[in-house]
This record gives structure tokens, C-alpha cells and sequence, in this order.
């Protein structure tokens, strides 16, 4: 299947020589979830500008729909719905004149119904006549949001989502994007919140210092990337991990009832059968087992510390 | 052509008139007033007639003018400096639409609101003095170029300026001193012949001459005169603004 968004060897310079991004190569598959990962001034932000049209490119091409961003702009810009990280909205205006606004930029016939909708899936209908000025932080990222799907976009740019947003409200715009992308609408979503791609991503691209390190499903990413542990609960306490267990690695927990074994899954032999056998020759009793898979985030900060 | 997108912009921008009417409307009417007061019955009574006008008529359209200039600059300047300052200008950047169009929105909304405004002044002053308007199309005509060019003006200072200080930088010490200097009070044959000189190098005074000759007949310079110099600076914005949007000078980095 064509990707939906094509990135190919696309570089940004500023002014003042800082490079932000490096030629990057990414596509963008028909209606998944993105996440795009990255630490601060990763290039996350320049990338998704690029493509919306907000940064100028230094090189390279981008394609939205098979539409060239640069020469077939109106088509590739109609398509895509952006939620900026900053909360930027005019104050003085009610929500349901903020996105009727964004609705009318994008060239679309006035539609109340479906503005009223979009309000209500957002849980703002009631607040559709009050003045953005009057409404919490929350409410406002909502009402970005918003403006974002009065167009009926086919993409739909999530930069910092639920950013400063509570854990109620950012489930709520969880279901939402899960909501959307099962409509058929493809997410690109960047964040801090490793969880929350841990959560709804179906890939993952890791950027880093203007480079992408990595692009991945995500559960082939933590399967691949992943490192397991094995937590021994001992009948007896150790003062000291027996030297016959010395090519295991194992860490012993501070009152000594505890060792753990980390290991690589993908490895052809992670070697937990042997370590139990040789706990029994070696005469360490345990009572329990139990195994820990690594999270995203750890996966991240490791992708993150390798890059040179 | 994305209608609908200019279309939604120049509301945007209205209804912010619409939410500020008293300043908008009555401000100028009252300033007006004042000047009508001042010039008008207070000193104007002890001036002569100028070419068989009387001093209260004869400031007319150059107070019309000034206001006209100075509402379009400012109209036009904030317009698109204040989504540049609040940030929202990220959803114009990325909206499928042309710099035509953005320009058409932005410009056609300022030039509105000062050629509503430079029209309730001229009702305003009907109230104080008899006016009789020699050439209306011309004046229209004028009026209309006149709010145009200076809200183009008043775009390029609102995407040039950095912050609110050099937004107020150009009106307030270039164009109000052209204007005041620009012979909306006087007839520019007053002045002795060096500053007579001198001020034809103020673009002002032929802006403020070709409407002056649309109400009275005559003007300090020639009509065609008036006329050339006005495209000339129109030509000149619509150069600069084809420029900021070609290299995206302080809009997109």
C-alpha cells in the first residue's frame, strides 16, 4: 500500500547554522498510530512543521497523499489536521466560532452538525457559546483538538497531546484517537509520555539529535529491544552471590533474599533454564520466580544514550 | 481561489471591530469633533478663505486622510501581527491557502473598516460645515486607493515588526509627522519656496492634494500627478509583499 505520507531525505538548517534535522527518511502507513519519540530539540517539532507546511525545508521532498507539499500544497494541506504543542487560540472568540473559522481556512462548507459533533465528542458542547478565555487548560487542548477535526482531516498531527493534561482527561483523549484512527484517520502523534505510545502506537520512530535512530512496530520493537529480568526469591539469604554463578551476572538485592538475572529474549539461549540448574547444584533454595519485561521508556533512553 | 478561507478570515477580522465598536467608531467622530472645534470655529474663524473655501471646509479631506492613513496602517498591521504574537498564525501557515488570498483577507478587511471610518468622519463634518463634493467618484476612487495602499503599508510593518514597539515605530513617527507635515491643515502654497520644495519629497501631500481636487476642484499639484504617485506606492507594497511571501520573510523560518 502507498504510504500516506512520504519524508525522503528531508533536511532543515536555520539562519543562525543550527541543524535540525538530518536527512530524514520516514513513511507514514495509511491509518496507524505514529509515535514519534525524542527527547527536547530532537527535531520532533521541526519534522511535523515541515510537513505541515509551517517550516521551509532546507532539501528534500515530502509527499502527502502522493501530493508534493511544495508544489500541490492546497491538496496536501487539506488533508492534514494539526495540533500544536502551545496552547495558541484566539481568546475573545466562543469555541463554536473557533471552529468554524478553522473549518471555512480549509475551504469546507459551513457544517454546524458536524461541529456540533466534534463539540460533543470533546465534551465542550456545553461550553460552545463561552469565550476561550473563560475555559481551563484542559478545555483549551480540547478545543485545539477541535479545530483540528472541523476540517475532517485524513492525518491528524498530534505534537505533545495531553501535555499538562490529567490522567482522566488524557484516557479520555486516548479512546478518542483510538476513535479516530479506527474511523480511518492516520496518527502521528509525538510525546513525552513514553506510556502513552507504549499504549496506542502501532509504530515507533525514535528521533534523535535531527536523526531518526529507529522506525519499528512497536511490540517487535519491545520483543527485539526488550530485556527481561528474572527475579529469584531465595528461602535463605545470601551474603554474597556463589562464584559457580559468576558468569550469570546476578545482582544481589541489599537484605540478600533476592537475586536478579537480566538477559536478552531474542538471544538463542537466555540461559534461564541453565541458571536454575545450576542455583539447585550450587545449593541455593528459592521459593519463587518471577520475570519483568523492560518498558518502552527504557527501551528509548537506550536507543537515546547510543546515539553518538 | 479558497473563497471560503478569505471569506473566514475578513470575519474574524470584522468581528473584532464589531467587539471594539466604541473605540472603532466613536473615537474617530470624536476626534473629529475636536478638530472642528479647534480649527474649524476656534482658529478657523480667523483665517481667511483658501482659493474661496472656507478653512473649516478645506481640512476636510485632509482630515479624512489622516485618519484614513493611520486607521489602515494600524487596521492592517495588527491584523497580522497579533495571530504572529498569540501564535495562532501556525493555522493560516498550514491551511491550503494562497498568500493571494491571506493578503486579500487581511488587506481587504483593514481597508474596510478605514474606508468606514474615513466615511463617517466626511458625515461628521457635514454636521459642521457645508460641503459640497466636486468630483464624488474621484473621491470614492481615492478614498478607496488610498486605504488599499496604506493597509498593504500596514501589512508589511505587521509582519516586519518583532514586537509592539516597532508596530507603533512607522505611524507614529514617520506617517503622522508626513501627514500633519503633508498639507492637510494648509495649503502647501503657504509655505515660503525651500519648505514649499522640500515638501513635494512628502509622499503625503499628493495623497492628500488628488482628494482635496476630488471635493474642491483644485489641488496644490496636479490630479495626474496625485494619482501616479499613489500607484507608484501602491506597485511599491504589492513588491514588497510579493518578496516577504516568496522568501517567507518572518513567517516561515
Amino acid at each position: 500500500m502507498q504510504p500516506i505520507i512520504s519524508i525522503a531525505g528531508v533536511s532543515k538548517t536555520y539562519a543562525t547554522g543550527f541543524t535540525a534535522l538530518k536527512d530524514i527518511n520516514l513513511e507514514i502507513r495509511r491509518g496507524e498510530i505514529f509515535a514519534l519519540l525524542g527527547p527536547n530539540g530532537a527535531g520532533k517539532t521541526t519534522l511535523i512543521s515541515i510537513v505541515c507546511g509551517i517550516v521551509n525545508r532546507s532539501s528534500g521532498t515530502v509527499t502527502v497523499d502522493g501530493h508534493d507539499i511544495g508544489s500541490d500544497y492546497r491538496a496536501a494541506r487539506s488533508l492534514i489536521g494539526l495540533v500544536p504543542q502551545e496552547l495558541t487560540v484566539e481568546t475573545f472568540e466562543t469555541v463554536k466560532n473557533v471552529l468554524a473559522f478553522s473549518r471555512g481556512l480549509f475551504g469546507k462548507k459551513s457544517d454546524p452538525a458536524l461541529v456540533e459533533k466534534v463539540l460533543k465528542d470533546l465534551s465542550l458542547w456545553d461550553k460552545r457559546d463561552s469565550k476561550i478565555i473563560t475555559l481551563s487548560g484542559g478545555m483549551k487542548r480540547r478545543v485545539m483538538i477541535g479545530k483540528a477535526l472541523a476540517h475532517e482531516p485524513q492525518i491528524l498531527f498530534l505534537d505533545e497531546p495531553t501535555a499538562g493534561v490529567d490522567v482522566e482527561l488524557r484516557k479520555d483523549m486516548w479512546a478518542l484517537v483510538r476513535g479516530l484512527r479506527d474511523a480511518g484517520v492516520t496518527i502521528i502523534l509525538t510525546t513525552h509520555y513514553i506510556e502513552e505510545a507504549e499504549e496506542m502506537a502501532d509504530r515507533v520512530g525514535v528521533i534523535n539529535k535531527g536523526e531518526i535512530v529507529l522506525v519499528e512496530e512497536k511490540t517487535e520493537l519491545m520483543r527485539k529491544l526488550g530485556r527481561k529480568q528474572l527475579i529469584v526469591q531465595l528461602r535463605e539469604p545470601l551474603k554474597a552471590v556463589p562464584e559457580a554463578l559468576g558468569a550469570y551476572r546476578l545482582e544481589l538485592s541489599g537484605d540478600g533474599n533476592a537475586l536478579t538475572y537480566t538477559y536478552d529474549n531474542q538471544a538463542e539461549r537466555p540461559g534461564v533454564a541453565s541458571l536454575l540448574r545450576d542455583l539447585e547444584s550450587a545449593g541455593v533454595a528459592f521459593r519463587d520466580i518471577d520475570t519483568e519485561a523492560s518498558s518502552l521508556e527504557e527501551i528509548f533512553v537506550n536507543l537515546v544514550r547510543k546515539t553518538p | 481561489m479558497n473563497f471560503r478561507a478569505v471569506w473566514a478570515i475578513y470575519r474574524v477580522e470584522m468581528a473584532r471591530t464589531l467587539r471594539t465598536l466604541l473605540q472603532s467608531v466613536i473615537s474617530p467622530v470624536i476626534s473629529t469633533s475636536l478638530y472642528f472645534v479647534v480649527f474649524g470655529a476656534a482658529i478657523g474663524s480667523r483665517i481667511s478663505e483658501i482659493n474661496g473655501i472656507s478653512y473649516g471646509a478645506f481640512i476636510v479631506p485632509g482630515l479624512i486622510m489622516l485618519s484614513l492613513l493611520t486607521q489602515s496602517i494600524s487596521n492592517a498591521s495588527f491584523g497580522i501581527y497579533f495571530p504572529k504574537f498569540i501564535g495562532t498564525i501556525f493555522e493560516i501557515l498550514s491551511a491550503p491557502v494562497s498568500y493571494l488570498e491571506v493578503v486579500l483577507a487581511y488587506v481587504g478587511a483593514a481597508t474596510t473598516k478605514s474606508v468606514a471610518i474615513g466615511l463617517i468622519i466626511l458625515a461628521t463634518a457635514a454636521l459642521f460645515v457645508d460641503l459640497h463634493i466636486e468630483h464624488p467618484f474621484w473621491m470614492v476612487a481615492f478614498l478607496i486607493l488610498t486605504a488599499v495602499t496604506f493597509s498593504l503599508f500596514g501589512f508589511i510593518i505587521g509582519i516586519w515588526a518583532a514586537n509592539f514597539e516597532q508596530l507603533q515605530l512607522v505611524p507614529l513617527l514617520i506617517v503622522t509627522p508626513l501627514t500633519f507635515l503633508g498639507g492637510s491643515f494648509y495649503s502647501i502654497d503657504m509655505l515660503p519656496g525651500i519648505w514649499r520644495t522640500i515638501t513635494l519629497f512628502n509622499p503625503v501631500v499628493y495623497l492628500v492634494s488628488g482628494f482635496r481636487w476630488a471635493f474642491f476642484g483644485h489641488g496644490d499639484v496636479s490630479v495626474t500627478i496625485s494619482l501616479a504617485m499613489t500607484l507608484v506606492f501602491l506597485a511599491a507594497c504589492i513588491a514588497v509583499i510579493a518578496w516577504i511571501f516568496r522568501t517567507g520573510y518572518r513567517l516561515r523560518t
